[in-house]
């Protein structure tokens, strides 16, 4: 059985599943509250010494998220009410649960990421004391073993030994927790977003966190797929990896830029800016989640990274939402939503929201090297009615004495009548050529549905043709052209795409090094 | 004698004053006998800064403007070095690179 997650992680885990969700043991009440309180504390202590031990040998990050845990255990604000619950009768299992489900529900209810992530840690810590006081000193995860479960606690994370492989499958769980991040820089496969819970979770199992994706009780032909993947996977970070630090270049000597996508602002923390060209591609709709952002939430969100990018390129896209990507309140339900009102389309019929975007745009551009793009760009009024906004609110901007600045303004190339009549935006900034929309545009194939996947390459002629006519057309004008789909991080897609005259790719993080190491091999 | 001081100070760390944050600057505070007290607004509402589940439940980003009250003999030294601390970054960004 194959069940789909989101790659948090990327590598290959093959191992004994561990239900990180097993019931916890089953506390025996004392006699009176003075013992109970006497637990409590025992429970509290035994917690916090063995987090003192772990911190000895932890990283730097590591050490900053368990001390914290030791602050807070250490704190009498965080036990009083537990405490003065157990003083009114309670046993201190309840007491404990019942003071730090409250906490928990605090962080929970908080309007910022951060907080509402903290929650994870707050469960961390409860679990950790009510584990001490039940004296069941966990059973570790056996060696190499694929732990699954709801959340992972990042305790838990420390202290399991990863040296002989092992990797994680989450139902719950966020690319942006504080797992996530550990889990990425020791190199442990993790998938979170688990598609259906697991049936069952004993036996051997499968992770593929490259794709996404985990397989319970595999058959033999999968398991020999699998271990094929996974070879190819290490032979190629491996070889990657040697060229992560070094510009791109071809065996020929061209040089090509290579720089990243990002989707959240956290991601550049993982990012060593030294070793991509900046940032080819910022989506911000994880900003439109449950709530629309005010202007001060996305001026903080662009500034981080545009002084993390110093003075290399950093490149927003104006929010991409409608087509699959649905946001309450702000996009229309559709029969047909990829050919709907979605990206600029979606932007110029809420201007409301839009100009929001574009002034905290403006006000982040003094912090850095920043270029804007408008998503879904079919015709040229559509730009030049965004660009006349921007002009728009530089006026007003600079009326009330706000520090300012202009960005070059560009398109995205993804629909096929930009790709096809380039000559009308020979007034762009730029060109970023986005293959996985022009891909399923021109073949016809919604990128989410399966059973047209197989029409869906960007290495079909047609969708070839495109891209090295845009980008022809933008070097005889001298409009820089990069593309900033998938395609860009795929090594089998990387050769046809340097022919086609692209010298300038941005991939997702986790494929630079493989994007580099894959442009080294082409002879162009 | 006892002493009464009160300041405010700019959160300019990437994140505002959180758990790392929060960890080094209730350290700080515990170094002093005064109670000290730290607002995100002049009226209110106070908590420990000595405690961290407290300081965490300010809740205070990047860009608030926090302040910080103390009282005892010491209060006075009290704030002079908490603000330093926050004007630090708390000590965090050493290791980052920043375009000017």
């Amino acid at each position: 059985m194959r069940i789909e997650g989101v790659p948090a992680s990327a590598g290959y885990a093959e191992g004994p599943l561990f239900d990180l969700d097993r019931p916890p043991a089953v506390y025996a009440g004392k006699a009176t509250a003075a013992e109970e309180k006497t637990s409590l504390e025992a429970a509290i202590g035994k917690a916090v010494s063995r987090l003192a031990t772990i911190v000895e040998t932890a990283d730097s990050d590591a050490a900053g998220i368990l001390e914290f845990h030791i602050a807070m255990l250490e704190d009498d604000a965080l036990s009083g009410p537990a405490f003065a619950s157990i003083a009114s009768g309670r046993t201190a299992d309840a007491a404990w649960r019942q003071a730090l489900d409250a906490e928990i529900a605090g962080y929970e209810a908080s309007d910022q990421d951060y907080f509402r992530a903290r929650a994870t840690d707050l469960r961390d810590i409860r679990d950790q004391v009510l584990r001490a006081l039940t004296e069941d000193d966990d059973p570790a995860a056996p060696s190499g073993a694929i732990l699954c479960g709801e959340d992972i606690a990042p305790t838990r994370f420390l202290e399991t030994d990863w040296s002989h492989g092992g990797g994680i499958a989450l139902k719950a769980g966020s690319t942006a927790s504080h797992v996530a991040m550990l889990a990425r820089s020791r190199g442990v496969p993790m998938i979170v977003g688990l598609r259906e819970p697991p049936a069952k979770l004993a036996g051997m199992a499968l992770l593929d966190a490259e794709h996404g994706s985990i397989v319970l009780a595999p058959s033999p032909a999968e398991i020999g797929s699998f271990r094929q993947s996974a070879a190819s996977f290490a032979a190629r970070q491996g070889k990657a990896r040697t060229f992560l630090a070094r510009p791109a270049v071809t065996r020929a000597g061209t040089a090509v830029r290579v720089q990243v996508n990002i989707a959240d602002p956290s991601d550049v923390d993982a990012i060593d800016i030294a070793t991509c060209d900046g940032v080819g591609l910022m989506r911000t709709e994880f900003l439109f989640g449950k709530t629309l952002p005010d202007e001060e939430t996305q001026y903080r969100a662009y500034r981080k990274v545009l002084e993390w990018a110093a003075e290399k390129p950093v490149t927003i896209r104006t929010v991409d939402a409608g087509g699959d990507k649905p946001v309450p309140g702000f996009t229309v339900e559709e029969g047909n939503p990829f050919l709907g009102l979605r990206g600029i389309r979606l932007s110029l019929a809420r201007l409301d929201i839009f100009r929001v975007q574009i002034r905290a745009l403006l006000r982040a551009a003094p912090h850095g090297n920043l270029r804007v793009m408008f998503p879904m760009i079919a015709m040229a009024e559509e730009y030049e009615r965004a660009a006349s906004l921007f002009a728009e609110e530089q006026a007003e901007l600079a009326a009330r004495g706000a520090a300012q600045q202009m960005p070059p303004l560009g398109i995205m190339v993804e629909v096929p009548s930009v790709a096809i009549a380039p000559e009308a935006f020979a007034g762009v900034a730029f060109f970023s050529i986005g293959s996985n929309d022009l891909t399923q545009y021109v073949m016809a194939a919604a990128r989410d549905n399966a059973a047209v996947a197989h029409l869906n390459s960007v290495r079909h002629p047609a969708v070839l043709r495109l891209i090295g006519s845009v980008t022809a057309f933008g070097r005889e004008n001298g409009i820089p052209v990069s593309l900033c789909g998938d395609a860009g991080g795929d090594p089998a897609s990387i050769p046809a795409l340097i022919e086609a005259g692209l010298r300038d790719l941005s991939v997702a993080p986790a494929q630079l090094a493989m994007a580099k190491a894959a442009i080294s091999d082409v002879s162009i | 004698m006892s002493a009464a001081a009160e300041a405010t100070v700019l959160i300019t760390h990437d994140v505002g004053l959180h758990a790392r944050p929060s960890v080094k600057f209730t350290k700080l505070a515990k170094t002093f006998a005064a109670d000290v007290e730290i607002a995100l607004a002049a009226n209110g509402p106070w908590f420990d800064a000595k405690s961290i589940v407290k300081v965490m439940a300010a809740k205070a980003p990047k860009g608030t403007v926090l302040h910080i009250r103390a009282r005892g003999d010491d209060a006075n030294d009290a704030i002079r070095a908490l603000i330093e601390l926050v004007r630090r970054d708390f000590d965090e960004n050493a290791g980052h690179v920043r375009s000017a």
